[in-house]
């Protein structure tokens, strides 16, 4: 007996839309039989997972209404981020080094209090928002040079320039930039007032999360509405149909990875200047990665980045529920975002080709 | 919708009888910067919350977030246990700390303790062990036992407790054999076997024949016991690692304080603070000395008492420091304000400070 995957002749369109939701569904069943396996109650360990975070939907209890905010707040980055990787991915360029653009833009907006640290006017948010977006863009900009000037695989250099990001901060933080008056620790002087993000009203939500919903909807509607979605379109699934219509295969590679670039920098700086308020060696559990998965769990599109990034932000938050709720480990939130993407790609797979039982036949 | 509902009612129903039984009990809980199965430094923590489960029985419910990562994720964590109705709430790292500063202010009727930090509040309480004290003691062993005279030291950051540390272990050290030298290689990590691993085969090279670390790996103490030279275990006991290469192991003992704040706080008598405990209070404990003759075995028994009673004080007395400047004075330990802001080597250590 052999299996065999033959390519569908025709993909059906309700399937790609249904796939993710297919995929959650499937994660859920398995989920609860994992948890049956751990001796937990599986309906109640999934309703501490899945929705004891959204239950204010239900309940309309404000008090209910802290855990959403924070999963827009978990949330934020990872749409930043995705959004900007869709378009990249979509235009079949392949920015693996969002992590890196991430810590380059916190550091670039972050040398405003490192330097400036009594400078307090809305001026002052403004411009460490900006340097944060130009410390992405910077970073983004050397692989994108390379690739155009000498062909490099972009994915190696985008991915080997997080670590030299990731290193520079740590030195920074350690040695030059490192607060007098923190004991030898590593870290900045803590960002205050107009350094930090404001808040909307007396929630924890701050600015950060509208700017990420602004981001993802700018991109969708760049990418439905404006020509240059179309011509990244077009690059991306034609790329000699691209060449004939004038397009430029090197204009999109310095527009995606400026776009995506610029955007991982504000994703860092705005973590910075809100969740962890100041530079530190760790400012990001991986948020540059994890995006990528958000990107295709959205399947690369700016608007399903946003429903993505809400549905891992999920998983984030429903694991340390787990944990308080049940004392279930915390590897139990990893293992779930593993069973997910399993399960996107291989619906995925299966929309775009199909098993075949080949019995008795031979290759 | 209806459907969410009535599930919703369900499980909302049987978690409800599950909280109902654990109104009465205390709630205490933990966050842990590591996996509580790292063998190490979040390890003993979980002994201590254990221990406190032990000792208060009944009365308590303990509960507790691990690998939770400094950084963006700290204050949620955090919070997280705040509106989970934990009356105290540990946080164990030192880059919590501004993370429990903030739900602290938020939450004023919690109490929170925050391990190695220096930031208080009047709901925030901060904590430490007096580690120097057992690396006084092990400097001491080092120099009775060392043939070449020379221990090499593994060394994460640069931080005043680090630094400490290395002061201390090498005033032992100068109380026996006053030209005793010590390298020290900084790994700048916590925990990096793999770097531990390299540090200690180099020191072992340079002539060291005893090692000694401030990192939470046991590579350095499986390298000694590859070459059939001498080490000392840190955070846990690591006799397992080396059954023939441990002398003793400086480790973190936090349940005897865990029980004594956890009481505190159910009878209201809990009050912020900054406690420092050391090796008198129990917070500090050598493990069994091991590869070592009677001898130096019994002036060990002898410091670790005298340092208990205070008839010894690692930074007692006049210091001369590394450029040959002095601190201190005779009869009397410097301030804990002096030592929590030790940025400087004393004398005979051959080796730059970063700064």
């Amino acid at each position: 007996m052999l299996l065999r995957l033959e390519k569908r002749p025709e993909v059906s369109r309700a399937m790609r839309v249904l796939s993710p939701v297919i995929a959650i569904a499937l994660t859920v069943i398995t989920g609860a039989i994992i948890f049956a396996l751990l001796g937990q109650p599986p309906l109640e360990a999934l309703y501490v997972y899945f929705l004891d975070p959204l239950k204010w939907f239900w309940t309309q209890n404000p008090d209910d209404f802290w855990p959403l905010e924070q999963l827009c707040i978990k949330a934020a980055p990872l749409a930043m981020i995705g959004a900007g990787l869709s378009v990249c991915y979509l235009a079949n360029i392949w920015n693996i080094g969002a992590e890196g653009q991430l810590t380059a833009g916190a550091i670039l907006g972050g040398a405003i209090p490192v330097f400036f640290p009594q400078w307090q006017s809305p001026l002052t948010l403004i411009t460490m928002l900006v340097l944060g977006m130009v410390g992405g863009m910077a970073l983004a900009a050397i692989p994108a040079f390379i690739k155009n000037k000498f062909n490099a695989s972009e994915i190696l250099t985008s991915l080997m320039l997080v670590y030299v990001a990731q290193l520079v901060l740590d030195w920074l933080v350690r040695g030059p930039w490192r607060d007098p008056d923190g004991h030898n620790f590593p870290q900045t002087v803590p960002f205050t007032d107009w350094q930090a993000l404001p808040q909307l009203g007396d929630s924890s939500i701050h600015l950060g999360v509208i700017l990420a919903v602004i981001a993802c909807l700018a991109l969708a509607l760049m990418m439905a509405k404006a020509l240059k979605g179309y011509e990244l379109r077009v690059l991306g699934a034609a790329p000699r149909a691209g060449r004939f219509a004038g397009f430029s295969r090197s204009g999109a590679v310095w527009f995606c990875f400026l776009l995506s670039g610029a955007l991982a920098g504000l994703a860092g700086i705005c973590e910075v200047m809100s969740t962890v308020g100041q530079l530190q060696p760790a400012i990001s559990p991986g948020y540059g990665f994890t995006a990528i998965i958000v990107a295709f769990l959205g399947r690369l599109n700016p608007i399903g980045a946003l429903v993505a990034a809400l549905a891992l932000a999920l998983t984030y938050l429903g694991g340390e529920g787990a944990q308080v709720a049940l004392g279930i480990s915390d590897k139990i939130a990893r293992v779930f975002q593993g069973i997910l993407l399993f399960y996107i790609l291989a619906c995925d797979t299966l929309i775009f080709y199909r098993l075949r039982v080949a019995v008795g036949a031979t290759a | 919708m209806k459907k969410w509902l009535a599930i919703s009612t369900i499980l909302a129903g049987g978690l409800m009888v599950t909280t109902a039984n654990a109104a009465d009990k205390f709630k205490a809980c933990w966050v842990y910067v590591g996996p509580v199965g790292d063998g190490g430094y979040t390890y003993q923590h979980d002994l201590g919350r254990k221990e406190v489960e032990k000792e208060l029985g009944d009365k308590v419910e303990t509960k507790y977030l691990e690998n939770v990562a400094e950084g963006p994720d700290a204050e949620r964590a955090i919070e997280h246990l705040a509106r989970e109705k934990c009356q105290i709430i540990f946080t164990t790292s030192f880059g919590f700390m501004d993370a429990t500063i903030k739900v602290a202010k938020k939450y004023p009727k919690i109490k929170f303790e925050h391990a190695t930090g220096y930031k208080q509040a009047d709901n925030v309480a901060t904590y430490n062990a007096r580690f120097y004290e057992g690396r006084y003691v092990m400097g001491q062993i080092a120099a009775k036992m060392s043939k070449t005279g020379k221990a090499g030291y593994i060394v994460s950051f640069p931080i005043p407790e680090v630094v400490m540390g290395i002061n201390s272990f090498m005033r032992g050290a100068q109380s026996v054999n006053p030209d005793f030298k010590l390298s020290i290689i900084w790994v700048n990590s916590w925990f990096d076997p793999g770097k531990e691993a390299d540090a200690a085969k180099v020191l072992l090279g340079q002539g060291a024949d005893i090692l000694t670390q401030h990192t939470d790996s046991p590579a350095a103490m499986k390298i000694a016991e590859e070459q059939g030279k001498l080490a000392f275990g840190q955070s846990s006991d690591m006799i397992a690692f080396g059954p023939k290469a441990q002398l003793t192991s400086n480790t973190d003992n936090w349940g005897p304080y865990y029980v004594q704040e956890v009481k505190a706080a159910m009878d209201g008598s809990w009050k912020s603070h900054d406690a420092w405990d050391g090796m008198a209070q129990g917070a500090v404990v050598l493990s069994p000395f091991t590869n070592m003759p009677d001898d130096v075995k019994a002036m060990a028994e002898k410091s670790v008492a005298d340092i208990k009673s205070g008839a010894l004080l690692p930074f007692g007395g006049v210091i001369t420091k590394q450029d040959g400047s002095t601190v201190g004075e005779a009869g009397k330990s410097l301030s804990d304000k002096d030592l929590n802001s030790m940025n400087w080597y004393v004398k005979g250590i051959d080796d730059k400070l970063p700064q």
